[in-house]
């Protein structure tokens, strides 16, 4: 019981939410290194990741590649890279974008290879080149399981990202380092329930989008599909559509 | 004019799709490749608009080599109709039917206007251009199809067993929209199918294809019933059994033809006379077979109507 009330303690403590090693400061930096390794690798995974889904070539590789990638001990390759490139940001940064390539490569490529291969192959009949296939057809249409991809790199990054703090004093890690360091149970617990709710909210955020750009006629004419409830998944009909005739045609 | 010059396609897989094919398909006629899985018919028509390319041999539309041709342009420029319809999911109607013209550079009001007449010629309400292609049925999602594959006014027009996955009265609707059409356009016309009735109904000429895209016949859809040329085309086409082996019986003052079952197929309105018996319009076999060719005329205007449900 103690520790919660230390915990409560420590969240509600003004000193705690002012000055560079507040809450508000430590949160921004939380969340801007998880938006820079996001940006990096989603640089260097969705070009990759089209290219296979659109290609359908490589794909075993780069299952393999993302397997290796995942299997890596994060701590261990932060340390690595620590004592490689010294102190700062620099290895945690590398260290994150190695974890977030696999789940945003594995997003982009089966949100393309989940596409009717009838769709692309129509597409390509009528005479859109395959620059425009990948950008009329294939990213539309695959885009809700890329984001799916960034939700679940978003998540582990957040959640990682608290390790920054092993050799920087930069983000919510900051507060379990130093509470470890000190004994300071209340700040670590306190820094720990300040991380799972970014990423909680992160989720929230993410699943909203997903459902957001899922397009418009992929839901239409499905009238049991569980995205229902959102006014936006309800196409405009005529009033005469009978709902229970139209997905008997759809796929 | 379609040229097909000795062509050759061999799969990666070592599969043989077509075997030394060399045809001539004349302008703003309906040409019918059918034959069975396997016949190669569907890799033929993907010739013509580079979706494959040949193996060896040549191809050539109104004298030009298509290989010599860019496939992004050539594919522009050629209408395409498929089965299941190929449209895509995310765009409303009259977008997909405006996709083409605007890949041409098309401004969008000028595509989407021209999408609305278009959705008028193939016979759909305009009232369903603002919905998504899930949202149509079946039939009209092969209706929206066609106007895409019109879109860009082609001279060439490619339909790949479009009405294939369509309910049977579904189909013998489209069967008669693709005729009239036919007859307002006067395009060429290459359809690939794989049941006979469609293909005697379309085709102003037929090929029926062997396995490996061999050419078992070609001719018009009455020159194959009258002279099969071998026991395959024969049975093929189903001229020795069925209702296509008809025969003539001589009642009181007028003369009825009747299938091999017994089945009343219609009546002969000869020389005597040239109006159709309301007997007729139960009629379902399209054609008479060789002996009972003569002079004598078989009408079936109910014919057409029953292509589907004949195997």
């Amino acid at each position: 019981m103690s520790f919660l009330t230390e915990t409560l303690a420590w969240l509600v403590d003004p000193a705690n939410w002012v000055g560079a090693g507040g809450i508000p400061t430590r949160l921004a930096q939380h969340l801007l290194f998880t938006l820079v390794t996001l940006l990096v690798a989603a640089l260097i995974a969705v070009p990759i990741g089209f290219l296979i889904g659109h290609t359908g070539r490589g794909r075993g590789l780069a299952v393999a590649l993302s397997g290796a990638f995942r299997a890596i001990p994060t701590l261990g390759l932060l340390t690595l890279v620590g004592l490689w490139v010294g102190i700062g940001l620099n290895a945690p940064y590398v260290a994150l974008t190695v974890l977030a390539i696999p789940p945003i490569l594995a997003g982009a490529y089966t949100g393309f290879e989940a596409i009717d291969r009838k769709i692309i192959d129509a597409a390509r009949a009528v005479g859109m080149s395959e620059a425009q296939i990948v950008q009329k057809v294939e990213l539309p249409l695959g885009l809700p399981l890329l984001i799916g991809g960034f939700r679940s790199a978003t998540l582990q990054v957040v959640a990682t990202a608290t390790l920054a703090a092993y050799i920087a004093d930069f983000g919510l890690g900051r507060y379990l380092f130093e509470g470890l360091r000190i004994r300071d149970y209340g700040e670590m617990l306190g820094g720990s329930i300040l991380v799972i709710l970014l990423a909680i909210v992160s989720e929230g955020v993410f699943a909203l989008v997903q459902k957001l750009v899922v397009p418009r006629g992929v839901t239409a004419g499905l009238p049991t599909d569980i995205r229902d409830g959102s006014s936006r998944s309800r196409p405009v009909m005529e009033p005469t559509i009978k709902e229970g005739n139209s997905h008997v045609h759809s796929k | 004019m379609i040229e097909f010059h000795s062509v050759t396609k061999r799969f990666p897989d070592g599969t043989l799709a077509v075997d030394d094919f060399s045809l001539i398909l004349p302008s703003h006629k309906t040409t019918v490749f059918v034959g069975t899985s396997g016949s190669g018919k569907t890799t033929l028509l993907r010739m013509i608009n580079r979706m494959v390319d040949p193996t060896s041999g040549s191809i050539e539309i109104d004298g030009a080599d298509i290989a010599t041709l860019e496939p992004v342009k050539l594919r522009r420029g050629i209408g395409y109709v498929m089965q299941n319809s190929g449209l895509l999911p995310h765009r409303r109607v009259i977008d997909n039917v405006a996709t083409v013209p605007m890949l041409r550079g098309m401004p969008k009001k000028k595509a989407r206007d021209e999408a609305l007449q278009l959705l008028d010629t193939v016979g759909l309400d305009r009232s369903l251009a603002n919905r998504y292609p899930s949202q149509l049925s079946g039939g009209q999602q092969q209706r929206v199809g066609v106007a895409r594959g019109l879109a860009v006014n082609p001279n060439i027009l490619l339909m790949d067993e479009p009405f294939g996955a369509v309910d049977p009265i579904v189909r013998a609707e489209l069967q008669q929209e693709l005729l009239r059409l036919q007859q307002e356009l006067g395009k060429t016309v290459v359809f690939v199918t794989h049941d006979i009735d469609e293909a005697f109904l379309l085709g102003d000429r037929v090929v029926i294809l062997r396995t490996g895209g061999k050419v078992a016949q070609v001719g018009s859809p009455a020159d194959i019933l009258a002279n099969p040329i071998d026991e395959f085309v024969a049975t093929f086409v189903g001229a020795d059994r069925g209702k296509r082996a008809l025969h003539v019986e001589n009642y009181g003052d007028g003369d009825v033809v009747v299938d091999e079952t017994g089945r009343l197929a219609g009546v002969l309105v000869g020389e005597r006379s040239t109006a159709a018996s309301p007997a007729a319009g139960a009629v379902s076999a399209g054609t008479v077979s060789a002996s009972e060719k003569s002079k004598a005329g078989l009408r079936a205007p109910g014919a057409s109507a029953q292509g589907g449900d004949s195997q």
